[in-house]
């Protein structure tokens, strides 16, 4: 479909760019002026240039050593739990059943751990793994394996993985659960016409249609990954000693346990820049991959041509009817 | 042809590793603190209500659920009301700038809470919002405005142009078109988007935890601080865990079908 150009279009979107720019820009301007400075306390302030920002970058000094060790142990969490969660989504969203009532209960179980509040994601595994009450800690201990979250770095670091994998490797299968729905029947027939094996019809067929919602999949988690704070302050509290200590942990450690302004304001900018970088490389990925779907589309003999649909006078949007 | 071998065991197997952690709580919200820590149970064998009681008649505590029920709500009532114009002009429209203001929502849905903790703080204070539904409110709208805005114009989109096209033929104003035509088409992409916002609202907890001291505190706030005063009354915390989990459950019952596409941003 064509979209039409009609600059009076802002109107419509001026509420939400206003309620959005009130809670994000206003505040944004705060940390940039923060981040320039120092404060002793008594809302006095110094000015302190780039001084924050080097630091920030240099594993040398306190504050970048603590940031740059907080954003590789993020990275590494990141890319574990993708690297778990996407194939386990896909062989779930494969498992669902076809039809019936199990479908949907096999739905809301799937979505339950999607809808509860974070920190009582961490309070549930924090129940579930410690070793004297709770059903995981003390089967493992009762197995011979020395297991506890709270002292061992590596029990800290499995039990941190494994609760972000029970909380959101579900959003990943609803996702290619959508995306598998999506398959006309027909092309499972020609498939089985042609004698295709089970692993070539996935790779075939089922991997390219769900290749946009994978897409989103990996951005979402990715992007919430990148920014976990409760879950993990719940459980481990960023402990023992720093070993779980995210960049998010690390941000509200300095900004409002030691409120060091300047010093959380510069972290804060560059830990959103990242974000930026990652996001933009993410969306023109996702809207190049949309104009290919639609060329495709439109170069389908199939599809039938419409003809001067952006030249009809389109009426909507009349000056002052514009907005109410 | 669909599906893998030995799907049945696969799908059971994921299902027990989603629900054996909650039925622990359950488990342990039903038990009473001696015996949750002097003996391994599988089932409580002196159940008792006792937490539950203590949650429904205390009111520091049941006074939690009702900060948060009304920032969510009021937080999903802001955010549908605003992106329901934006989406039909992101669908409809092309406009100046319109791809980098997209850009930018979706820049804002994925930016961490803990960067604007802070300024929240001093913003909400300045305004003498702190401490209220509303700072929380407005806070969340930062990810759920987005968000609402990318379902419901996946869901516009879904409508045909005709439509609208036929309606100014009709002698449709433009807000009654919107109003008389155009919502009622799309009234299930705004459950779907109203049940995101909830949702996203609901599961949050550093800003509301942040923007509110003693009369908006939310329950998720309250779980915390409560654990770290007492010492550690598990029982009582596993018993506040399972009420809120409660209202997810159930307005989840009524969006199955379509908690696909408002995941996938109404693009499946």
């Amino acid at each position: 479909m064509d979209k039409t150009i009609n600059q009076k279009a802002w109107f419509l979107v001026l509420p939400v760019f206003l309620v959005v720019a009130f809670s994000a820009v206003l505040p944004l301007m705060t940390v940039v002026n923060y981040s320039m400075q120092d404060t002793f306390g008594n809302n006095q302030f110094f000015w302190n240039g780039v001084g924050w920002f080097k630091e920030l970058l240099d594993p040398s000094t306190d504050l970048g050593g603590r940031f740059l060790a907080s954003l590789g142990r993020n990275l590494f969490f990141s890319l574990v739990i993708l690297a778990i969660e996407v194939p386990l989504g896909i062989v779930v969203a494969l498992s669902m059943p076809r039809e019936g009532w199990t479908v949907a209960a096999c739905l809301v179980i799937l979505a339950l751990p999607l809808l509860i509040p974070w920190n009582v994601v961490g309070t549930i595994w924090q129940i579930f793994g410690r070793p004297d009450i709770g059903l995981l800690g003390y089967v493992l201990n009762a197995a011979g394996i020395d297991y506890n979250y709270v002292s061992n770095d590596i029990d800290a670091w499995v039990t941190v993985i494994v609760m972000d994998v029970w909380h959101w490797t579900s959003l990943v299968a609803l996702l290619c659960y959508a995306g598998l729905k999506s398959i006309p029947e027909a092309y499972y027939q020609a498939a089985q016409i042609d004698g295709a094996s089970r692993w070539a019809v996935f790779k075939a067929i089922q991997l390219p249609k769900m290749n946009r919602v994978l897409l989103i999949a990996v951005l979402l988690r990715f992007m919430d990954s990148f920014m976990i704070y409760t879950e993990p302050f719940v459980v481990t509290g960023g402990g023992p000693g720093n070993s779980t200590t995210f960049v998010s942990i690390e941000l509200v450690k300095i900004a409002l346990g030691q409120f060091d302004l300047g010093k959380a304001a510069a972290l804060s900018l560059v830990y959103n820049l990242i974000i930026l970088i990652v996001c933009w490389i993410f969306y023109t990925v996702m809207t190049n991959a949309g104009v290919e779907r639609k060329v495709q589309a439109e170069s389908e003999p199939a599809a039938e041509p419409k003809p001067a649909a952006a030249l009809k006078p389109v009426p909507a949007l009349k000056p002052k009817e514009g907005v109410a | 042809m669909h599906s893998i071998p030995g799907r049945r065991l696969i799908m059971g197997l994921f299902l027990i590793f989603l629900l054996l952690p909650i039925y622990w709580l359950v488990n342990m919200s039903f038990k009473t603190n001696s015996e949750i820590v002097s003996t391994m149970t599988l089932w409580p064998h002196t159940p008792t209500l006792q937490h539950y009681k203590r949650i429904f008649t205390d009111e520091s505590w049941y006074s939690g659920y009702i900060n948060s029920l009304q920032y969510v709500i009021l937080n999903t009532v802001i955010s549908i009301s605003v992106a329901l114009p934006a989406a039909y002009a992101f669908s409809r429209y092309r406009f100046l700038g319109d791809k980098h203001l997209f850009f930018w929502l979706l820049s804002n849905r994925m930016a961490p809470a803990a960067v604007y903790a802070l300024p929240f703080f001093n913003l909400y204070s300045a305004i003498g919002l702190f401490d209220t539904p509303w700072a929380v409110a407005l806070a969340h709208c930062i990810f759920n405005v987005p968000l609402a805005v990318w379902i419901l114009e996946g869901f516009v989109s879904g409508v045909p142009r005709e439509i609208d096209e036929t309606a100014f033929l009709d002698g449709y104003s433009f807000p009654r078109f919107f109003i008389k035509i155009l919502v009622p088409l799309i009234a299930s992409g705004i459950g779907v988007a109203a049940f995101f916002c909830f949702m996203f609202s609901w599961v949050e907890l550093l800003l509301a935890r942040t923007l509110t001291s003693v009369h908006a505190k939310p329950i998720a706030a309250i779980m915390t601080r409560t654990v770290s005063a007492s010492g550690m009354d598990w029982g009582l915390l596993a018993a506040a865990g399972v009420l809120t989990i409660i209202p997810g459950a159930l307005v989840i019952w009524f969006v199955r079908n379509y908690i696909a596409s408002g995941f996938a941003l109404g693009r499946v």
